[in-house]
């Protein structure tokens, strides 16, 4: 379409045909033609309904080209940690054995996954966790050694809580502490449950889990 | 068949008493050893019938389909999608030009054939008519035109396309294939945002997936993507997915195809 408009305005005058043929959709135009391009092309499939595509100030900030400004990057991270639910009696910690089955859960929240399935933690796609599961992704960093690194010898300890709080947060809602962590927000979302979150908790803090070794 | 046998029983072997770092390594040997024999030349072969095959409410064959480089060229028009097609008004990718050409000259509905399941039907027969229109570009550069405005329209589109995140998990395609040298579990992720090399990415689809033994053209491969990132359904062939070719495409200039390459 776009050629045709500029061989006919070839003919009217060079000055017109740069001022029309030189100019391309601004970004801002691009931004909204991509948005309405995603919103045409998708369709619901079982759990998976078009609403996952409202995006909120974190998703639509953190896809742009450009990074956001400080003061959004503050409003999201100031969002997020507001977001934040505390573990019910202040009980951070399960069981680390069943926090491992978690991580080494990918499953939940597909098309093709059932709608009332309890999702996986799906940890081991991006980090390394224990030392004996070799298959790790390497998009996060790596959290071998989690809570030794970090001191923590006794989670129970009041000298423990900000790494088990900060720990608790950043599995619950990620974008508290960096506004376009490329970390799922496992609590915000409902991807875990509380119960889930704990024995998650466990895998990196307990001195008795692999992670700790 | 049995090298192949064989070849997969070995790979089995290694990836289990070899630590990450040569995950790789083991996987290249792999292909290596399956060179002589990836079963998508049993796809090619069908594909080649199937072109010159009268079939469709008109009896006619895909022999006079615009791939881009005029009525029935094949070579070379695999590395040039997706193109805009002056007959369309669109960008066309590789799956939506047959499309195309399977309602116009065979009189096919183009629309039931994008709705129809992976794999069945006459989307079967896609698989296989991708499998050997990529190969008659094999060893061949990506080369894309952006001489259009549409063109380029659709890789600035595809370049927003790919950074957009949604979903439960946050994902964007960028999540993955943002950044150089990184992996899910030990599946190494090309960084799509740059030409990520001969034969690696939008240079290695169309591919037989040995995990599942089928041919998976693009729309497949970006539709699982996405089902991975837990977004909704992307429609065969629709826009979003022409542009995201249009942005990976480009980006490979200059990367030599080895479509359809052999995956895990």
């Amino acid at each position: 379409m776009m050629s045709f408009k500029c061989s006919g305005l070839a003919i009217a005058g060079i000055t017109v045909l740069l001022a029309s043929c030189a100019s391309a959709p601004s970004p801002a135009e691009l931004d909204r033609l991509a948005d309405q391009m995603i919103k045409s092309s998708f369709r619901a499939e079982g759990q998976a309904q078009l609403d996952r595509l409202d995006q909120d100030l974190a998703q639509q900030a953190c896809s742009a080209l450009t990074p956001p400004s400080p003061d959004v990057v503050k409003q999201i991270e100031a969002q997020a940690l507001a977001s934040i639910k505390w573990p019910a009696g202040g009980q951070y910690l399960g069981d680390w054995k069943e926090g491992e089955k978690l991580a080494q859960n990918g499953r939940g929240k597909t098309w093709t996954d059932p709608a009332n399935a309890p999702s996986g933690g799906n940890c081991y796609n991006c980090h390394q966790i224990s030392k004996q599961e070799i298959s790790f992704g390497t998009i996060g960093p790596s959290l071998y050694n989690y809570g030794k690194t970090r001191g923590v010898k006794d989670p129970a300890d009041p000298s423990a809580a900000p790494v088990v709080q900060y720990t608790w947060g950043k599995i619950y809602n990620a974008k508290a502490y960096n506004a376009c962590s490329g970390m799922p927000r496992m609590g915000h979302a409902g991807v875990l449950t509380e119960a889930q979150m704990r024995d998650v908790m466990a895998l990196l803090l307990d001195p008795k889990s692999p992670v700790n070794q | 068949m049995k090298n192949w046998m064989f070849a997969a029983a070995l790979l089995a072997g290694t990836a289990g008493a070899l630590a990450q770092p040569t995950a790789a390594e083991g996987i290249a040997r792999y292909r290596e050893l399956l060179a002589d024999g990836n079963p998508a030349e049993l796809w090619e072969a069908k594909g080649e019938a199937l072109w010159t095959q009268k079939r469709g409410p008109k009896n006619a064959s895909l022999e006079r389909c615009d791939l881009g480089k005029g009525p029935g060229v094949v070579k070379g028009a695999f590395v040039e999608l997706p193109r805009y097609f002056s007959d369309t008004g669109r960008v066309q990718d590789m799956e939506s030009r047959l499309l195309t050409c399977l309602e116009t000259l065979q009189g096919f509905n183009a629309a039931e054939i994008a709705k129809t399941p992976f794999g069945r039907g006459e989307q079967a027969n896609m698989d296989s008519l991708v499998a050997w229109i990529a190969s008659e570009s094999r060893g061949l550069k990506f080369n894309l035109p952006q001489a259009h405005a549409e063109e380029r329209k659709m890789f600035e589109i595809g370049k927003r396309v790919f950074f957009f995140r949604g979903g439960p998990y946050d994902f964007s395609c960028a999540s993955c294939h943002g950044e150089d040298g990184k992996r899910i579990r030990l599946q190494d992720l090309p960084n799509l945002t740059k030409n990520p090399g001969d034969g690696v990415g939008f240079a290695a689809w169309p591919a037989y997936r040995v995990s599942n033994g089928q041919l998976w053209g693009m729309q497949l491969r970006l539709n699982d993507c996405y089902r991975q990132q837990r977004f909704p359904f992307p429609g065969y062939a629709s826009d979003a997915t022409i542009a995201l070719g249009v942005y990976m495409g480009v980006n490979s200039k200059g990367a030599a195809s080895i479509a359809p390459s052999i995956k895990r």
